[in-house]
C-alpha cells in the first residue's frame, strides 16, 4: 500500500511479486509513452514535489476504503521519458475482479486530471509543446 | 503574512519563475490572483485566463474562494496531466 514518485524507470514483474498476497483477484495497469502526432519522441513530466506525493497517497488510501483493497500501489515517473517507455502503473488487489478492476478504474480517473503532474511533448525538432487537459478526462471523474 | 507562491509548466513559463515569496494580505484566492497579476506584464500574462488556471494551498487543491488565513505555500498551475 504505497505510492512512488520516480524518474528512474520501474520493472512491472518486479513490483508484482509478493504484491497483493492471498488476494482473490490483482488487476495491474501500465500506461506507456505514445506518439500520436507521428512527431513526438518523447514526452517531459514536471510534477509538483510534495504535493504529488501526498496526493498519491490520499487516492490510494480513497481507493482501498471504497473498493475494500487489501493491497494497492501507485508508481508514476517524471523527468525526460522517451516513447515506449513506461510512464505509470497502478495496481490493486481485492477479494474478487470486480473491485479490482473497478479501483484500478477509478485511480486512473483521478490520476488523471487531480495529480499535479504536467506533459510537454517534445518533437523531432527539440521543440516542446504543453499537453492539454482533455475533457473526456474530466467527464471520466464524474462517474465516481 | 509571508506566503511561497509556486509556477508550474506554462505558468512557471510565463511569470518566468518557479517561485517567489512575498509579503500578503489577500484573504483569498481571488484577492491573492488579483495582486499577482498587475506585478508585471509576465504575471498578468500567466493570469490573463483564469479558466485555464488551477491552484493549491499548502498542497491540497483549492479554489478561488479558497481562505488563506494560516496558509504558507499556495500553487497555480494549468489543469493536470497525469496518467
Amino acid at each position: 500500500m504505497n505510492a512512488r514518485v520516480q524518474s528512474a524507470p520501474f520493472d512491472l514483474a518486479a513490483e508484482m511479486r509478493g504484491f497483493g498476497e492471498g488476494a482473490g483477484a490483482v488487476v495491474t495497469f501500465c500506461g506507456i509513452v505514445r506518439d500520436d502526432s507521428g512527431r513526438m519522441t518523447a514526452l517531459e513530466i514536471e510534477h509538483y514535489p510534495g504535493m504529488t506525493e501526498r496526493a498519491l497517497n490520499d487516492y490510494g488510501q480513497e481507493a482501498a476504503g471504497r473498493f475494500d483493497l487489501t493491497d494497492w500501489r501507485i508508481i508514476h515517473r517524471y523527468g525526460h521519458l522517451a516513447v515506449g517507455e513506461q510512464i505509470m502503473m497502478v495496481a490493486t488487489a481485492a477479494r474478487h475482479r470486480r473491485a479490482a478492476f473497478d479501483a484500478a478504474d477509478y485511480l486512473m480517473d483521478w490520476l488523471k486530471s487531480r495529480a499535479p503532474f504536467w506533459k510537454r511533448e517534445i518533437a523531432h525538432d527539440g521543440s516542446g509543446e504543453w499537453v492539454e487537459a482533455k475533457t473526456s478526462d474530466e467527464e471520466a471523474l464524474a462517474r465516481w | 503574512m509571508t506566503l511561497d507562491i509556486l509556477y508550474f509548466a506554462w505558468l512557471r513559463e510565463r511569470v518566468g519563475q518557479p517561485r517567489e515569496r512575498i509579503e500578503t494580505e489577500a484573504a483569498t484566492i481571488r484577492d491573492l490572483v488579483a495582486e499577482l497579476a498587475v506585478r508585471d506584464e509576465w504575471h498578468a500574462a500567466a493570469f490573463a485566463d483564469m479558466s485555464a488556471v488551477r491552484c493549491a494551498v499548502d498542497q491540497q487543491l483549492a479554489d478561488l474562494d479558497t481562505q488563506l488565513a494560516g496558509s504558507r505555500e499556495v500553487a497555480f498551475f494549468p489543469p493536470m496531466t497525469g496518467g
